[in-house]
């Protein structure tokens, strides 16, 4: 539902770090997002084209490179992916303890630009 | 032909509302002024949770209140009606608060003659969770009628707030809500999680809810 306010942020850093480096156009985009944000890429892609028109960003392609949830079991150290589409229990799958901590899946970050 | 450059950048999507958000924050501290940003569905009891805290702490804190939820007065004027004043933020149909709509709002608000201010964010377990708004802490609610297993459906909301109300825990008879369960698996997703039962009917609970708002509030004080 906040695709359009995360777009607005995200063409913002890449205006800024692009004309940092003296870019005469972006032609890519990498976003890495953890698995915890509810992000439609359709959507994302689709307000990117409208809000990027005009601007040194139009027409880049964009990756959006998903991260897992990881979870590390505080019992026996075991490290493993929930799957939360599909509502996975997030107890350790080991030794089936609940002493758990979500260690990854909240990214939510422009990791690179491809610029010429 | 230009050569295609990789720049490796590694920024937080939401930076601009995350360095006004800490730009907030630092404000706040200067004026000694806690934030809470409440969050929850529509319905599941912010408005009644605000006014029954305004009731039990207003004689200790001076307390102020950020309105985001749809653009009307009603939440507002239950505010006010408690003798507090609240600023009502035009959102028109947003589906989050931002940093930058709590510092508009704030310009409205003399921060030398408030101890406390509580944001009424919009309604929506998703959007929200997403935005700092510069609230020294977050908080949700989870009301018991929504059923125990929005933990699974809604995890980066519970991931990100230091405190769940479960309340309407006036409907716990008439319903097969399991509070161990939920506890369970919000404590998985949020080990630092402070987990609450309350009810705004009856005032089951609301003493203790009380006690951890005034603590986070004095600990708050002490550090600075
Ligand atoms: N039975 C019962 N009803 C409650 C309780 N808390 C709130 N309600 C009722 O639930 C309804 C919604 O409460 P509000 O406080 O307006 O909830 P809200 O989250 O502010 O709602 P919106 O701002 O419209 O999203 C009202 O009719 C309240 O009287 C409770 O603990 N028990
Ligand atoms: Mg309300
Ligand atoms: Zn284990």
């Amino acid at each position: 539902m906040h695709e359009l306010a995360v777009t607005e942020g995200m063409l913002k850093v890449v205006l800024r770090h692009a004309e940092m480096n003296k870019a005469k156009r972006v032609v890519g985009i990498t976003l890495r997002i953890g698995e915890m944000s509810d992000i439609v890429d359709e959507w994302l892609k689709r307000y990117f084209d409208y809000l990027s028109r005009g601007t040194i960003a139009e027409g880049a392609q964009i990756i959006i490179e998903r991260s897992p949830a990881v979870f590390s079991c505080g019992d026996c150290g075991a490290e493993y992916i929930v799957n939360l589409k599909a509502k996975d229990k997030f107890s350790c799958p080991e030794c089936g303890a609940n002493n758990v901590e979500l260690i990854s899946g909240r990214e939510f970050l422009v990791q690179d630009l491809q610029v010429v | 032909m230009d050569n295609i450059r990789l720049i490796d950048i590694r920024e937080e999507i939401l930076s601009d509302n995350q360095n006004l958000a800490n730009d907030i924050r630092s404000k706040l501290r200067d004026n000694q002024v806690f934030m809470l940003n409440l969050m929850s569905s529509p319905g599941s009891g912010k408005t009644s949770l605000i006014v029954e805290t305004i009731r039990r702490l207003k004689d200790e804190l001076r307390i102020g209140v950020i309105e985001g939820d749809i653009d009307s007065l009603v939440d507002s004027e239950k505010i006010v009606a408690e003798g507090v004043p609240a600023v009502q933020l035009r959102t028109g149909g947003a589906c989050h608060l931002d940093a930058p709509m709590i510092e508009t709002a704030l310009e409205s608000m003399d921060l030398k003659t408030v101890d406390l201010i509580i944001i009424e964010n919009v309604g929506n377990l998703v959007c929200p969770a997403e935005f700092d708004t510069g609230a020294t802490k977050r908080a949700m609610i989870l009301s018991v009628p929504e059923g125990d297993d929005k933990v699974l459906k809604y995890p980066l909301m519970f991931s990100v707030c230091d405190a769940l109300v479960v309340n309407k825990i006036d409907y716990l008879a008439l319903s097969d809500f399991n509070q161990d369960l939920l506890k369970e698996r919000a404590k998985m997703l949020n080990r630092e999680i402070e987990i609450m039962a309350v009810s705004c009917r009856t005032g089951e609970g609301l003493d203790h809810w009380c006690q951890w708002l005034r603590n986070e509030v004095m600990n708050y004080r002490n550090r600075l």
